[in-house]
């Protein structure tokens, strides 16, 4: 009797070599709206935006079609794909230098019309394509190529919570904050990710997932030590959890 | 017999799959592969529970988890 195969590499990714470092957090990410996609038989009719940023090339690694967006502008071009094909799914895919630094207002009024896209928003507290610099969401003290002394607050702000900030919207239809440090919180994240998608094909409007994810090579740390410090350090300060889920409320208001 | 199927050359030698693993039966092997790192291999593999996490982590898709009918398998 030949082997059963009991996990493998969802079709939707393709059989060759990332260029994502060791321990990157983007590979699983991929993985999982991978598998989203194969479960959701939606691989024909997905259009996903690749950003600026290390996962520019991500269509190259998930195996539908793609369209580069410029740098910031993924929710933007994600707008006029959805408005001109409403029968495809469209996925704006970006880092934290992309989606929080030069797109932020792309990504407010995209939100704010509540376009029906999913964003799926990695947050690794760095730029990682550029080499390591200070990204909006960089942790307080956390030393940086620009940072050298540790991110100072009173010089540079605060780190910004994006699932907090598109909370204080009317349109948004679904904000949860999820991490992939480890394997409990992966199946989670796997789930937000189900639900972001299956809010679309709805045609419930926009939902955003952020994800806390592992950059170790220029955080300057091995990826296990990587992991433990988006448990420690980042998600203190980037609670987990749905912010906003109009599913519920609406539930909670026929009761 | 559950058993994780490491393919060693699309390896980067993260690691993460060796932390995940509930049982602690993965270790970094000494050998290097082409692109020069050293890769995880399973020291124990009746051992092995297939609860997948090892491959649910790897970035890479790297390791595959497969049920063999051999026998000798502490947990069937």
């Amino acid at each position: 009797m030949a082997d059963k195969i009991l996990y493998t590499r969802p079709d939707s990714i393709r059989d060759v070599k990332s260029h994502y470092c060791p321990g990157c957090g983007h590979g699983i990410v991929h993985k999982l709206i991978g598998e989203c996609l194969d479960e959701m038989n939606c691989r024909e009719k997905t259009i996903l935006v690749a950003p600026v940023g290390c996962a520019v090339l991500a269509y190259n690694y998930i195996d539908v079609d793609g369209i580069e967006a410029p740098h910031g502008r993924a929710p933007a071009v994600a707008t006029g794909v959805k408005r001109a094909q409403k029968d495809k799914l469209v996925i704006s895919y970006q880092g934290d230098g992309d989606l929080l630094a030069i797109g932020t207002a792309e990504t407010i009024h995209a939100a704010n019309r509540g376009e029906n896209i999913t964003v799926i928003f990695i947050n690794n507290a760095i730029y990682g394509m550029t080499g390591g610099q200070m990204a909006p969401t960089t942790m307080e003290g956390q030393v940086t190529k620009t940072t050298p002394y540790g991110r100072d607050v009173h010089d540079v702000g605060y780190p910004i919570r994006a699932c907090e900030l598109l909370n204080t919207l009317v349109a948004p239809y679904y904000i949860e904050r999820v991490s992939v440090h480890d394997v409990p919180h992966i199946v989670k994240a796997k789930k937000a990710i189900r639900r972001a998608l299956q809010n679309q094909i709805d045609g419930k409007g926009y939902s955003f997932i952020e994800v806390l994810s592992m950059c170790p090579t220029n955080w300057g740390v091995d990826a296990q030590t990587g992991a433990d410090w988006v448990r420690d350090v980042m998600q203190p300060y980037y609670p987990l959890g749905v912010f906003r889920d109009k599913d519920a409320e609406e539930a909670s208001r026929v009761q | 017999m559950k058993k994780p199927l490491i393919s060693v050359e699309k390896c980067k030698g993260c690691g993460l799959c060796i932390g995940a693993c509930p049982k602690k039966i993965l270790e970094m092997s000494s050998a290097f592969n082409k692109q020069g790192v050293n890769y995880p291999k399973c020291k124990d593999e009746p051992s092995c529970i297939g609860c997948k996490f090892c491959a649910m982590i790897c970035p890479d898709c790297v390791i595959e988890i497969v049920e063999t009918d051999e026998p000798g398998g502490k947990n069937g």
